[in-house]
C-alpha cells in the first residue's frame, strides 16, 4: 500500500536508498521496507482515500486546519509560494495571503510572533525551515511558550501554537541541515513534541499537534518528504498525541524508535530474525514529550530486552531516557542490558554521513548484544 | 549576426596561441596610463561618506581587475557544472554576479584585516589568497580542500578568513567580536599596523535580531569593524522589499552607525567604499556599507532562481550591470587590450581552474577515522580526544 516513488525521492540518502530499493521489491500493503502490515486504528480506513507522500499529507493537514479554523494562519520562510519542502504549496492561493505568508529570515522572531498570536487565542502554524535553525528560537520556545500558561497562573496560554520543521539525515545535508534536536526540547515540561514515521501518521497527528490546547513541536523526517507513498484519509482525522504504536509484536526483544529511524529498525530486525532465530517486537513511540511509557514498559516485561535508537547523538539523547525509565520498572524482568543505537558523539558530519547515522548493521549489532548477553 | 559570430568563435578556436602572444604584447604603456571612472554617487547616513565622484586608476589595476572577475565567475561556473554531475554534494551557494564586491574590497583592505562571510563564501576565501584547488577540493570533500573536506560548500576558512558560517546572520555578532580583538589590539599598535574586521551579510539576514545585537554593540563600543550588507535583492526566494520594512540598509545603523550605499556591481566605487569605510571605522568605530549587487543563480543549487522574478529581469542586469562586461568595455575603450586578447584571457583562465578541478578530483578522502578528530583537545596534553558513545569511553589521538 504505502510504496516508495523513487522517481520523486530528490533526496534519497545513501542509509535510506537501500531500504527503498528493499521497500520497492516488497509490495503490498506495506510501509516502505515493511514485510509487516500496519493497521492504525486511528487512521479511518473506510472513506476516500488519496495516495500521497509525506510532504502532500502534511500539506493536507494544514489544508484541513485552515479550512476547519478560521483563526489559523501558516506562516515561515519562503512558505507563501510552498516553502523548500512544498510542504505549503497553493495554501496561499486557497486562503489569501493574510492568513498564508512568508516571513522574514528571522527564526527567533518567527517564534515570538507565533507564540504572540497563540497568546491571544489564534492558532498559528510555524514553520522553522530546518530545525537545525530552530536554535535561534530555542529561548522563545523554552521560556516563552512552554512557561505561558504555568507564569501566568493559567490566565494565557499558547496552546494555539504549533511548530513544524523538518530534521534528520538526508544524505548530504552536512552539518546544518541533518540534526535531530528533538532531545533539547524533551527535557522542556509544558511544550510536546511529535515526529511522525509515514504520510498517514503525518496527517492525523499535525491535526492533533494543531489542535492540542499546548504548544507542540512536529519534527518531520525530510528524508521522507519525497521517499514514501501511501494512501492517506481525505477527511479529517487526528491521531492521538503521547500514545506509541507497536508496528510488530514479537517476544525476544523489544525494538524501540520513532521518524525515519523506524525503516532502519525494521530491516535491522529483518536481518535479525533471519541470522539469529529471534522474535522482535518493533514499537514506533511517534510522541517523545510526553512519552507512551506504559506500552514501552508491557512490552520490556514481556520480552525482558531492548534497543533504542535514534537518528541524534547518544549522550543525553531521547534513549537514555526510555532506558533509565525501562531500568526503573522492568528491572527484575530484564534478562540482558539496556543497548542504545545512536548517532556518534560527534558533530552531524557532511562526508562521513554514512559512517555517523545508526545504520541496520548498527542496530543488528546491538539486538545480537541484547540476545547475545 | 550568425556569420559574425561564427566568425569569431572560429579565430578562437584556431589561434590560441597567437592570441596569448597578443596578450603578452600589452604594452607597458598602456598599463601604466591613469585613467578616470564616474562613480555612482553614494547615499550616505549620519556621514558625508566617500567625497568622491569619479575613481582614478591604471590600466594595469583594470586588467587585473578583470582577470579577477573573470577567474571568480569561472571558479563558480566550474563548482555549478561539478554539481551538477554530482561531483559536489550537499549545498552549494554560488556568486555569480557579485565578483565586484571581494575584487574591490580586498583592492582596498589590508590582507591582515579579518573578513567574515555566510554561506555564500567561495569567492571571498579566493580573493583572500586561497589557490583554486583548495576551494574545489573542499568542495568535493577531498582531503586537499582548505577545510580538509570537513566543511564542504558553507564552511570554507583561511588566513584572516573566519568562514563560511551556515546559520543566517549568526556571523555578524562574531564579526563584532573579531573586531573587539582588533580594539584590543589596536590600542598598542602603530597607525598603520591597526586592523579592522569586515563582517558580510545577505539582505536576508538583515531581519534577524542578533544582527542588531551586534550593531548595538559595535556602536557602544566603537569597534573597527565594517558591516556590509551584500544587497542581492533576495533572501532566499523572497525579495528585499517582502522581508524588510526599511530596504535602505545604509540607515540601519540604530541611529548611530553612519552608512553608506554603494554601486557593488562597479569594483571601482566598492573600491572607494571600502577604502573610505577602513579609517572610518579605524577612526570613529562601526561603519555600514549597502553594497547593492545582484545574484544571477538561486539561492543555492537546490533553487533554480526562476519562481520568484522573471528570466528578463535576470537577463536585463546581465545586459546592463554585469561585472565583467562592465571592466572589458573599458579595458577596450581605454585601448589596453582589444577584444581578442581578453578572450584569450578568460580562455587561460577557464583551462586554470579547470585544471585545478581535475587536481581536486585526485585528491584523496579523509579516513573514516577523521569522523572522531577535531571535536575535542585534552588541556593537559594538547592531544586531540574524543568521547565514544558515551562518557565512559574515549580515544586519545
Amino acid at each position: 500500500m504505502l510504496r516508495l516513488s523513487r522517481a520523486v525521492c530528490s533526496m534519497p540518502t545513501r542509509a535510506f536508498a537501500s531500504t527503498a530499493v528493499a521497500a520497492a521489491g516488497s509490495g503490498g500493503d506495506k510501509l516502505p521496507g515493511f514485510v509487516h502490515k500496519v493497521v492504525d486504528e486511528d487512521v479511518p480506513q473506510d472513506g476516500e482515500m488519496v495516495e500521497m507522500n509525506l510532504f502532500e499529507a502534511v500539506n493536507a493537514a494544514m489544508d484541513v486546519a485552515l479550512d476547519t479554523d478560521e483563526t489559523a494562519c501558516v506562516f515561515g520562510e519562503d512558505v507563501a509560494f510552498g516553502g523548500v519542502f512544498r510542504c505549503s504549496m497553493n495554501l496561499m492561493e486557497k486562503y489569501g495571503k493574510d492568513r498564508v505568508f512568508s516571513t522574514p529570515l528571522s527564526e527567533q522572531g518567527i517564534a515570538g510572533f507565533a507564540i504572540g498570536m497563540a497568546a491571544m487565542g489564534s492558532t498559528a502554524i510555524a514553520e522553522i525551515q530546518f530545525a537545525d535553525y530552530i536554535f535561534p528560537a530555542f529561548d522563545q520556545i523554552v521560556n516563552e511558550a512552554a512557561k505561558y500558561r504555568y507564569r501566568s497562573g493559567g490566565m494565557f496560554d499558547v496552546g494555539g501554537l504549533t511548530i513544524r520543521s523538518p530534521y534528520g539525515a538526508v544524505g548530504h545535508g552536512g552539518l546544518y541541515h541533518s540534526q535531530s534536536p528533538e532531545a533539547y526540547f524533551s527535557h522542556t515540561p509544558g511544550l510536546k513534541v511529535v515526529i511522525p514515521r509515514s504520510p498517514q501518521q503525518a496527517k492525523g497527528l499535525l491535526l492533533s499537534a494543531i489542535r492540542d490546547p499546548n504548544p507542540v513541536l512536529v519534527f518531520e523526517p525530510k528524508a521522507l518528504y519525497r521517499a514514501a507513498n501511501e494512501p492517506v484519509p481525505v477527511e479529517d482525522y487526528e491521531i492521538p498525541l503521547g500514545k506509541a504504536q507497536v508496528l510488530k509484536e514479537g517476544s525476544d526483544v523489544t525494538v524501540v524508535g520513532y521518524g525515519a529511524q523506524i525503516y532502519v529498525l525494521e530491516q535491522a530486525i529483518l536481518m535479525a530474525e533471519k541470522e539469529l532465530g529471534i522474535s522482535c517486537e518493533l514499537i514506533d513511540l511517534r510522541s517523545i514529550l510526553p512519552w507512551d511509557k506504559d506500552t514501552v514498559i508491557d512490552s520490556v516485561n514481556k520480552t525482558g530486552r531492548a534497543v533504542i535508537s535514534h537518528e541524534a547523538p547518544k549522550t543525553s539523547g531521547f534513549a537514555a531516557e526510555v532506558s533509565s525509565t525501562i531500568q526503573e520498572a522492568c528491572f527484575l524482568n530484564l534478562e540482558s542490558p539496556i543497548q542504545r543505537v545512536c548517532g556518534w558523539d560527534t558533530p552531524f558530519p557532511l562526508i562521513f554521513e554514512p559512517v555517523y547515522v545508526p545504520d541496520k548493521h548498527r542496530v543488528f549489532e546491538g539486538i545480537k548484544a541484547a540476545i547475545e548477553f | 549576426m550568425f556569420a559574425l559570430a561564427r566568425a569569431s568563435a572560429s579565430a578562437a578556436v584556431a589561434a590560441p596561441a597567437a592570441a596569448r602572444a597578443a596578450v603578452r604584447c600589452i604594452s607597458d604603456a598602456a598599463l601604466a596610463q591613469e585613467l578616470t571612472f564616474p562613480i555612482t554617487p553614494f547615499k550616505c547616513h549620519l556621514t558625508d561618506g566617500p567625497q568622491v565622484e569619479e575613481m582614478t586608476t591604471t590600466g594595469a589595476e583594470l586588467l587585473e581587475f578583470f582577470k579577477l572577475a573573470v577567474h571568480y565567475r569561472r571558479l563558480e561556473l566550474v563548482a555549478e557544472s561539478a554539481y551538477k554531475q554530482q561531483l559536489i554534494r550537499g549545498f552549494c551557494h554560488l556568486h555569480i554576479g557579485q565578483e565586484a564586491i571581494p575584487i574591490g574590497m580586498e583592492a582596498a583592505i589590508s590582507k591582515a584585516d579579518s573578513v567574515i562571510t555566510a554561506y555564500r563564501c567561495h569567492t571571498l576565501l579566493k580573493a583572500r589568497g586561497a589557490s583554486d584547488v583548495e576551494i574545489l577540493a573542499e568542495l568535493l570533500g577531498r582531503e586537499a580542500g582548505c577545510s580538509r573536506g570537513k566543511g564542504g560548500s558553507m564552511h570554507m576558512y583561511g588566513p584572516e578568513f573566519y568562514g563560511g558560517n551556515g546559520i543566517v546572520g549568526a556571523q555578524i555578532p562574531i564579526g563584532a567580536g573579531l573586531a573587539l580583538a582588533h580594539k584590543h589590539a589596536n590600542a598598542k599598535a602603530a597607525d598603520d599596523a591597526k586592523r579592522i574586521a569586515v563582517a558580510l551579510c545577505g539582505d536576508g539576514a538583515v531581519p534577524q535580531g542578533q544582527v542588531h545585537e551586534a550593531f548595538n554593540m559595535a556602536a557602544l563600543w566603537k569597534l573597527p569593524v565594517i558591516f556590509c550588507v551584500e544587497d542581492n535583492q533576495f533572501g532566499m526566494g523572497t525579495s528585499v522589499s517582502r522581508s524588510n520594512a526599511n530596504t535602505e540598509f545604509y540607515t540601519i545603523g540604530h541611529g548611530v552607525i553612519p552608512g553608506v550605499q554603494v554601486d557593488a556591481m562597479d569594483p571601482l566605487a566598492v573600491k572607494a567604499a571600502f577604502q573610505w569605510a577602513r579609517q572610518a571605522t579605524i577612526d570613529n568605530g562601526p561603519t555600514i556599507l549597502q553594497l547593492k549587487t545582484y545574484r544571477y543563480r538561486g539561492h543555492s543549487m537546490s533553487d533554480p532562481g526562476t519562481s520568484y522574478r522573471t528570466r528578463d529581469e535576470v537577463k536585463e542586469v546581465q545586459k546592463s550591470r554585469d561585472v565583467i562586461e562592465g571592466i572589458r568595455a573599458r579595458v577596450i575603450d581605454a585601448g589596453i587590450a582589444d577584444a581578442a586578447e581578453l578572450k584569450a584571457i578568460e580562455k587561460d583562465i577557464r583551462k586554470t581552474v579547470e585544471a585545478a578541478l581535475e587536481e581536486a578530483k585526485a585528491s584523496s578522502e579523509l579516513p573514516a577515522s577523521e569522523l572522531i578528530t577535531d571535536i575535542y583537545v585534552d588541556k593537559e596534553s594538547q592531544k586531540g580526544f574524543v568521547r565514544g558513545v558515551s562518557l565512559d569511553k574515549s580515544w586519545v589521538l
